[in-house]
């Protein structure tokens, strides 16, 4: 039942971050939306999943993927918004401050 | 020494991946992580004896706390965002200094300020990151260096340096 509950919590963030996807206005923002939101969705799931099996196999091996999760999603987020601003996306119309516009890359 | 550590972390996550304490699969999770230790270990690890402090396990526990309830406190934040009608966004790159030497202790805080609140770390430049805030709150550097690195920088430095 516990499990269920958190595995449904872990598909709620999952679906906010699509919406934000869709939603915000620049790539820089989505890429907010997308990380935050579907990691610690993924991670509530694996959690789930945890609870559901306990330290059986199955659960061992959610465990073990939540750090790798952390810490590819983090610098793939990282890689692909660097990439982004070098390759030359402006930013939206919103935005109030770059401070990375004149640094030596 | 820090190849020995490097080989024996590796060949747990292999054990723990693959889940079969058999003299074959143990065999051949060694030699994989000795492959692994030759290539990667010399870029990691500087200073493989902090690893036995368990002052610095303690405060990594600590850490640990920290950093998934700012990581809950991030997923409420950018789910309002994206809900309400509004859509409050005041988006920005800032750049933010930090005190923190080694390159593990860099790695660490930039992975931290991605997962935490309204924040993605784009590029560290010596001491220098540069930071997009999904909404800034102050214009004053120091406020927002102490918004953006305050919670974790004490607790790295305690860990790491």
């Amino acid at each position: 039942m516990i499990a269920l509950i958190v595995i449904s919590i872990g598909i709620l963030f999952n679906l906010f971050g699509c919406i934000g996807l869709l939603r915000l206005p620049d790539v820089y923002n989505r890429l907010q939306a997308a990380t935050k939101c579907v990691t610690l969705g993924c991670c509530s799931i694996l959690a789930g999943v945890l609870i559901h099996f306990g330290f059986t196999e199955a659960g061992i091996k959610a465990l073990v993927a939540v750090p790798l999760l952390f810490f590819s999603s983090t610098v793939a987020a990282h890689a692909l918004i660097r990439g982004t601003y070098l390759f030359g996306v402006k930013m939206s119309d919103k935005s109030v401050k770059d401070d990375y516009k004149d640094v030596e890359k | 020494m820090r190849y020995v550590v490097f080989f024996i972390l590796g060949l747990i996550f292999w054990l723990a991946v693959t889940f079969d304490i058999s003299a074959a699969n143990i065999v051949a999770g060694s030699a994989a992580s000795l492959v692994c230790t030759l290539i990667f270990a010399r870029f990691y690890f500087k200073g493989v004896q902090k690893f036995f402090h368990p002052a610095r396990w303690f405060w990594g526990l600590v850490y640990l706390m920290v950093f998934v309830w700012a990581c809950i406190k991030a997923n409420f934040d950018v789910a309002f965002r994206v809900l309400s009608p509004a859509m409050p966004i005041k988006p920005g790159i800032v750049k933010v200094r930090t005190s923190l030497k080694s390159e593990f202790a860099k790695m660490l805080l930039a992975n931290s300020i991605t997962m935490t609140p309204g924040t993605l770390t784009v590029d560290i430049i010596g001491d220098d990151f540069y930071v997009h805030w999904i909404y800034i709150r102050s214009a004053n550097p120091e406020v927002y260096t102490s918004m953006i690195l305050g919670r974790f920088e004490k607790y790295i430095k305690k860990i790491v340096e």
